[in-house]
């Protein structure tokens, strides 16, 4: 569990990024942050792995205050994943996810099998282990990124917009597969991004950010998407569009099946009204 | 004049004609004044400009030296270290290490610089240690830069050293500084030669040495743009033995990896995990 308390942050040009801010994060489920930029939602989660310090208030983990913890040793036992990877140039993928078990003392024998296996986690293909990261895709990048994340078997996977430099595409793969890793892994995931669909699908709680780190609405996006709490969260959401309200559109009804076309309230097209929900996507069925 | 030709008089003594001042000796003796030159100026400089570099504090010493002490006229400093500290190697080494200094310390700060922030940060946020992000992501990556400084400062050391003979303390330029006042020119011209060619063979293995400091993964990067988009293309390049591929072999993909390609290992979320 992480639990925020009271936590503001000035920084030292005097902006003031995340003002008063309170919020627990439960163990074992997926949080996600989000909002427009200067919402503050990425200095929040670097003050986790104490990547940022806060000017006043305490974060803890498991009733911790990590002001007391070595940061080199905290961030050591969480999990990293940023947008462009950030992976080492110089360092090929195995090494690469390696490289904090290495710096932990592991073998590299033991470090580098252990890679290959997180290598199978993340759907890569092991004859990438020896490519740089320079020889990938960005969408492979991202994959190695979150290998790496996990290469320490983390409590606490932080990732800040890991999704939001790759293609409409693959960031649907990788969202997929995200979900499932979290269906058989359960880590504590705290996860940033501005997309709010995004947030909706992997969020079992999310939380939607304003200007200087003040919590809109938290809750499950189910509870969102019903009782948007103000007008900046039905615009937040799209609410306020129509873009959630979706109704059966007799004109569009067609098909030798006779399909009913979902319309949303600004009269697009968004899908088809099945009776059953649709087996459960296999990540291995999605599109290239 | 008179003071040069009487100094030069003295470096006459038939002492300095015998065999053993012969060119490798006096080779080996310029070789050896420049590598202790560099090596005091790189301890100095280098660490400093890392320092600088991966801190960001003090770089306003990087401007301020490299601008001041490159102005230093470097033979009347040599010769008010001489008359400071006495004759012998001692002001020579000082000259030639100020001398060394400013493209040393601007090739480390530049080196350690020219690394990706956001590499940096990844680094720090996995949990490097302040020493292991110098050691492990800077220096590695800035160190075709960081050898940069070092090969230019090599250089001009190295053609710089000539006027160690001046004190008169050996080297190539004993041929020059010797043999001027005889107008027996044959060996002036001779020293000159050995100078310039010394100077010459040095810059080509500096210049090597920039080359291969360049790590595998970066040169895939700079080498084929198309590389980071993951097509096929760079792959090609790749296997067909570029230099970068068969500079590093124990690095190079072997043939199984060759053939699978980035788009079906994009897709290898439905290959059975172990």
């Amino acid at each position: 569990m992480i639990t925020f308390d009271g936590v503001s942050k000035r920084f030292p040009d005097g902006s003031l990024a995340v003002d008063d801010f309170s919020l627990t994060i439960p163990s074992r489920t997926t949080t996600v942050l989000v909002g427009s930029s200067g919402s503050g939602k990425t200095t929040l989660l670097r003050m986790i792995n104490r990547m940022v310090d806060p000017t006043s208030g305490r974060i803890l983990i498991d009733d911790e205050d990590v002001a007391g913890l070595d940061p080199v040793k905290l961030r050591r036992r969480i999990g990293y994943v940023m947008q462009n990877s950030g992976l080492l140039p110089h360092r090929t993928v195995i090494d690469n996810v390696a490289t904090v078990p290495i710096l932990e003392g592991v073998k590299k024998s033991e470090a580098h099998a252990r890679a290959l296996e997180l290598l199978d986690t993340v759907g890569l293909d092991r004859g990438l282990a020896k490519r740089y990261p320079a020889q990938l895709s960005g969408g492979q990048q991202q994959r190695v990124g979150v290998a790496r994340g996990l290469a320490v078997d983390p409590n606490i996977l932080l990732m800040d917009e890991p999704f939001g430099a790759v293609d409409p595409l693959v960031r649907d793969e990788l969202q997929q597969e995200l979900l499932r890793i979290q269906r058989d892994l359960s880590k504590t995931v705290v996860f940033v991004t501005h997309d709010i669909d995004e947030a909706f699908l992997l969020g079992d709680q999310v939380v939607i950010l304003r200007t200087g780190g003040v919590i809109a609405q938290a809750g499950t996006p189910a509870e969102i998407l019903a009782n948007p709490i103000d007008e900046f969260v039905a615009s937040f959401v799209g609410a306020d569009r129509g873009k959630r309200s979706l109704h059966v559109d007799p004109a569009h009804t067609s098909g030798e099946r006779g399909e009913r076309v979902l319309v949303d309230g600004g009269g697009r097209a968004v899908g088809i009204l099945r009776d059953e929900a649709p087996a459960p996507r296999s990540p291995g069925a999605v599109a290239p | 004049m008179n003071s040069l030709l009487g100094a030069l008089a003295w470096l006459g003594d038939p002492v300095n004609w015998t065999g053993e001042r012969g060119i490798p000796v006096r080779l080996l003796e310029h070789l050896g004044i420049t590598s202790a030159a560099v090596l005091v100026a790189a301890v100095i400089a280098v660490s400093l400009g890392l320092y600088i570099g991966h801190t960001g504090r003090l770089s306003f010493l990087v401007v301020s030296t490299t601008g001041a002490l490159r102005a230093l006229p470097t033979l009347g400093l040599l010769v008010l270290f001489a008359l400071w500290l006495g004759v012998g190697i001692g002001p020579v080494i000082l000259v030639l290490v100020i001398l060394a200094i400013p493209p040393l310390l601007a090739g480390a700060y530049a080196g350690v610089e020219s690394v990706d922030r956001g590499t940096i940060d990844a680094a720090r946020a996995m949990g490097m240690t302040e020493w292991q992000i110098l050691t492990r992501v800077e220096i590695p990556l800035g160190l075709p830069i960081i050898v940069g400084g070092l090969r230019s400062a090599v250089l001009q050391v190295v053609a710089t050293a000539t006027i160690a003979a001046y004190l008169p303390i050996g080297g190539l330029g004993r041929y020059i500084f010797d043999y001027l006042p005889l107008r027996r020119f044959e060996p002036v011209f001779a020293g000159a030669i050995l100078v310039t060619l010394l100077a010459l063979v040095l810059e080509g293995v500096f210049a090597a040495l920039q080359r291969l400091t360049v790590p595998k993964g970066v040169r895939i990067l700079q080498g084929s743009p198309a590389a980071r988009g993951g097509s096929g293309r760079a792959r090609v390049e790749l296997a067909s033995g570029s230099p970068a591929a068969t500079a590093h072999a124990q690095g190079a993909s072997g043939p199984p990896q060759r053939r699978s390609d980035s788009v079906s290992a994009e897709n290898s979320t439905s290959l059975p995990t172990q």
